[in-house]
């Protein structure tokens, strides 16, 4: 044990959350100076700080604070501390920190908490500020210890590539061989931003970095938590039926309990919960249950029908929650030289995210702890909801987070990690394994709102827009009221409202929310107007956004990489749309035909400029933005879930279709402005460009409308034959 | 239940399971070769995609009763040591997992292409690869290694 080490046992964050610091094993955590023998165990080992953890041999662990699920924030978090320490890349590896928030949290969702939540595309923006200052706390102990091994002054060092440099006497020490002398300062400093790198130094940020999960992912070795076993392991899996929130009574127990491999049956308020030896018994037994459901809210709800209810809502003299209300709407009405009214529509659609979702959880013999290994995009409450369920403490409750095989919002819920507690804790200390069917997956999901939304918009005779006023009616608050406001358009008088509605059908969010019903329905619009006062759809939005200069310089770069305006054939045709999401700005332009017969729509080609501010791995938002277009049009295109009295219809990819290789455009093509602003989002920024780029193509090649999400077949014949 | 042998990535395993369990189910839960994925069960996402005899097939529409001992059988854990295979080293050259769930089950896929069409135009991957779904939308990214893979592009393009 070193006595420089012993000496300072506890280091101050910057949130003043006492931290220790030598702690052995992997992870670092937090433990009470009084207990001096657990002190003198962890000892043993030299953590740099909460986030990194420095090996003799110079190899770095950094702890990663968010969720993995496709986005990179495994490898881009991570860069940004090892920019900030001045770290040998070839030296870092990555591990996910443990779930405390007080520690790892960022203050992104609220000022006053700490939270760990890996949703809205804010990880990136949350974290750049506290990686770089955790990096460069780590980079300063090491120069702090440097500097008392050399006895110079921490003032004459400095770093590069993994060491501390001494330059006048010319000296270098590799970070890992300060590990005998590593000594913590007596303060850890703040550093201001005028004491960080020097972007013009950066090696990691804006430059790619090979993410480091994809090795594993390509070899079938990356852990996802349906992957995870553990001795003793037993199955679970629920019958929730497909009316949200019916009760259920079972009426063939005994013949269930007989079954070979059926442990026990754990009722639910809303489903029947099967535990047995191996998850093929716990599924013929799921078949075999005899099941009868009450009543629900939801009963008698039939989505199609509902767009005429929500017509009248929209129609009442009333006025909803208010998001917007800049000038005078109804002044600008009264004096309008030329209204336009339409209503948008979009259907309920389902997550479907490739991993089934499914948790392991263990509670302890004592029922007073438990273990979960779950992958999920976290939350306000950092251990999942899992100790107000058992009733026991929050120190009791372990969770490990794994990779997502996917999340879009769908795994920023607790449903399904509860459950997998409900069902530990009757078989504890058993450890279960709680896995649901892609039926149980689609029929009680938590889907993006179906909507109806009221746009009425009014211009001068000179073709200027005046007043921009938006309705939308749906269930979910702001699930349906995201990206409704457009701050960055020149309308001298905006309006807009959200009016509730509820139908019992459980909701959630849905890669970029209630932007893409929202931002359909307002680029239409644009669109509209612009055909009307027979301008180019582009050069409209030019004189909207002029007083937006990054908003501009999108739409410049998406008009020169499109060649928009020049001629294409005559089979053919583009469309443009402008929107704002996560902080990110964004001009999308796609290139489409139809087949009149058939109805289908096929785009070829698809271009978005984007300003997201710093950007770290540029070649993994081209990825993400990439794959937010194609979940785009996968959702405009093919995907509907239905619901007939409160019953969901659809069951699995058989009748919930999603975008197949076939149908995806020739290229996407995607362009990142340079800009020195803090990082926004890109995870959601290219899914709602796909409706209204699309929609508005189709105005301009057939002059029709289309304004009910999905685009299918059916409706674009109705379309085109209106 | 009844005793079978299988052959799975030229190894011998010995079961003692239901004739109607699903080789998924054989695969990841009884013996721990949890690279093949369970997607969907109706042999509609590719996820759970396998060699049978060096032909794709989708482990969750297989039962154990449907195989025999002479059946070679192999998962992303057999398809090369420690991810040599050229599809494998294509895709992490392109960068193409986003979650990776799916991926295993693309690779496969991908993998049987080229041994049986050493060159595939770009339709005919479009076409071969249709029924692997990818859900974070890495569709371009797959088709571009594939044909690195294959050699008809080379690395940095």
């Amino acid at each position: 044990m070193n006595k420089a080490v012993s000496r300072r046992e506890f280091l101050k964050t910057s949130s003043g959350v006492a931290l220790f610091i030598g702690v052995s094993g992997l992870l670092p955590h937090m433990v009470s100076c009084k207990n001096e023998k657990e002190v003198k165990k962890l000892l043993k080992k030299h953590q740099l700080t909460a986030w990194v953890n420095l090996a003799e041999d110079g190899r770095i662990t950094i702890y990663n604070p968010a969720a993995e699920m496709g986005q990179g924030s495994m490898t881009s978090l991570p860069a940004i501390f090892a920019e900030e320490m001045d770290a040998d890349w070839s030296m870092v590896s990555v591990e996910f920190s443990p779930q405390v928030s007080e520690i790892y949290g960022s203050e992104r969702w609220n000022p006053n908490k700490k939270v760990m939540l890996s949703a809205g595309s804010q990880v990136t923006a949350g974290y750049f500020p506290i990686m770089r200052q955790a990096g460069a706390q780590a980079r300063y102990i090491l120069m702090h210890s440097a500097a008392r091994y050399w006895k110079v002054n921490v003032e004459g060092l400095s770093t590069a590539n993994g060491e501390v440099i001494n330059k006048r006497d010319n000296k270098s020490i590799g970070f890992g061989e300060l590990v005998p002398y590593l000594e913590m300062p007596d303060e850890l400093p703040e550093f201001q931003e005028s004491e960080l790198k020097d972007p013009k130094d950066y090696r990691f940020i804006g430059l790619d970095q090979p993410r480091v999960d994809i090795p594993e992912k390509v070899m079938g070795t990356a852990q996802f938590a349906i992957d995870i076993q553990l001795p003793d392991m037993l199955y679970g899996v629920l019958e929730r039926g497909n009316l949200h929130g019916a009760k259920p009574t079972l009426t063939n127990e005994s013949e269930i309990l007989a079954l070979e491999g059926v442990i026990k049956l754990v009722p639910f308020d809303y489903s029947i919960g099967i535990i047995a030896e191996t998850l093929e018994q716990a599924l013929a037994a799921k078949k075999l249950l005899n099941i009868s459901w009450s009543e629900a809210p939801a009963s008698g709800f039939n989505s199609q029908d509902s767009y005429k209810k929500y017509e009248k809502t929209a129609s009442e003299k009333l006025e909803g929650k208010v998001i917007t209300n800049e000038g005078d709407f109804q002044k600008a009405l009264k004096s309008a030289a030329k209204t336009f009214q339409i209503d948008f529509k979009n259907d309920y659609v389902y997550h479907a995210q490739m991993e089934p979702l499914n948790a392991v959880v263990q509670v302890g013999a004592d029922g007073n702890s438990a273990e979960v290994w779950v992958g999920s995009q976290q939350g306000f409450d950092s251990k999942l909801g899992v100790p107000g369920y058992l009733g026991i403490p929050n120190e009791n409750v372990k969770i490990n987070l794994q990779y997502l095989g996917g999340g879009f919002g769908r795994r920023s819920m607790t449903d399904f990690v509860l459950e997998g507690a409900g069902l530990a804790k009757e078989v504890a200390p058993k450890p279960v394994k709680l896995i649901w069917t892609r039926e149980d997956d689609v029929s009680y999901g938590a889907y993006r709102p179906l909507t109806l939304q009221r746009l009425l918009a009014t211009a001068d005779n000179e073709g200027n827009i005046t007043g921009f006023s938006h309705c939308v009616v749906g269930d979910g608050g702001n699930l349906v009221a995201s990206g409704i406001r457009i701050d960055y358009y020149d309308i001298p008088n905006k309006y807009a409202e959200w009016r509730e509605v509820s139908e019992g059908i459980r909701l959630k969010h849905w890669r970029s929310v209630g932007h893409s019903p929202n931002k359909f329905a307002i680029e239409c619009m644009i669109d509209e107007m612009a055909a009307y006062f027979k301008r180019d759809p582009a050069d409209f939005r030019r004189s909207l956004l002029a007083k937006t200069p990054r908003a501009l310089a999108t739409l410049e770069k998406a008009i020169s990489m499109s060649d928009w305006g020049s001629t294409i054939t005559n089979d053919r045709a583009k469309g443009i749309a402008f929107l704002e999401r996560s902080g990110t700005l964004s001009t999308g332009v796609c290139e489409i035909s139809v087949d009149r017969k058939t109805g289908k729509i096929k785009v070829h080609r698809f271009w978005s400029a984007n300003d997201a501010g710093i950007v770290i791995q540029p070649d993994n938002v081209k990825a993400q933005l990439e794959g937010g277009i194609l979940m785009g049009i996968s959702s405009v295109l093919k995907e509907q879930l239905t619901i007939v009295d409160g019953r969901v219809q659809q069951t699995n990819f058989n009748d919930y279709q999603i975008l197949r290789m076939s149908d995806i455009p020739d290229t996407i093509e995607t362009a990142i402005i340079d800009s020195p602003e803090p990082p926004r989002g890109v995870g959601e920024s290219g899914t709602p460009l796909v409706a209204c780029a699309i929609a508005n193509a189709f105005l301009k090649l057939t002059g029709k409308r289309l304004r009910h999400l999905p685009f299918t077949p059916e409706r674009v014949l109705n379309a085109l034959n209106s | 239940m009844a005793f079978q042998s299988l052959n799975i990535n030229n190894k011998t395993y010995e079961v003692d399971l239901n004739k109607d369990t699903s080789l998924l189910w054989i695969l990841r839960e009884h013996l721990r070769l949890t690279g093949t994925k369970y997607g969907c069960g109706i042999a509609l996402c590719g996820a759970c995609t396998i060699h049978v005899d060096d032909k794709p097939m989708r482990a969750c529409s297989l039962t154990l009763g449907s195989l025999n001992k002479d059946q070679k059988i192999t998962t992303i854990e057999g398809l090369s040591e420690n991810g040599e295979h050229p599809v494998q080293k294509a895709w992490i050259e392109v960068q193409a997992p986003q979650c990776g769930y799916c991926q295993t089950g693309q690779i496969m896929q991908a993998a049987a292409l080229l041994k049986e069409t050493p060159n595939p135009s770009k339709e005919k991957i479009k076409a071969y690869m249709n029924g692997n779904l990818c859900r974070c939308g890495t569709y371009l990214r797959i088709i571009k290694a594939i044909e690195i893979a294959a050699g008809k592009k080379s690395v940095k393009t």
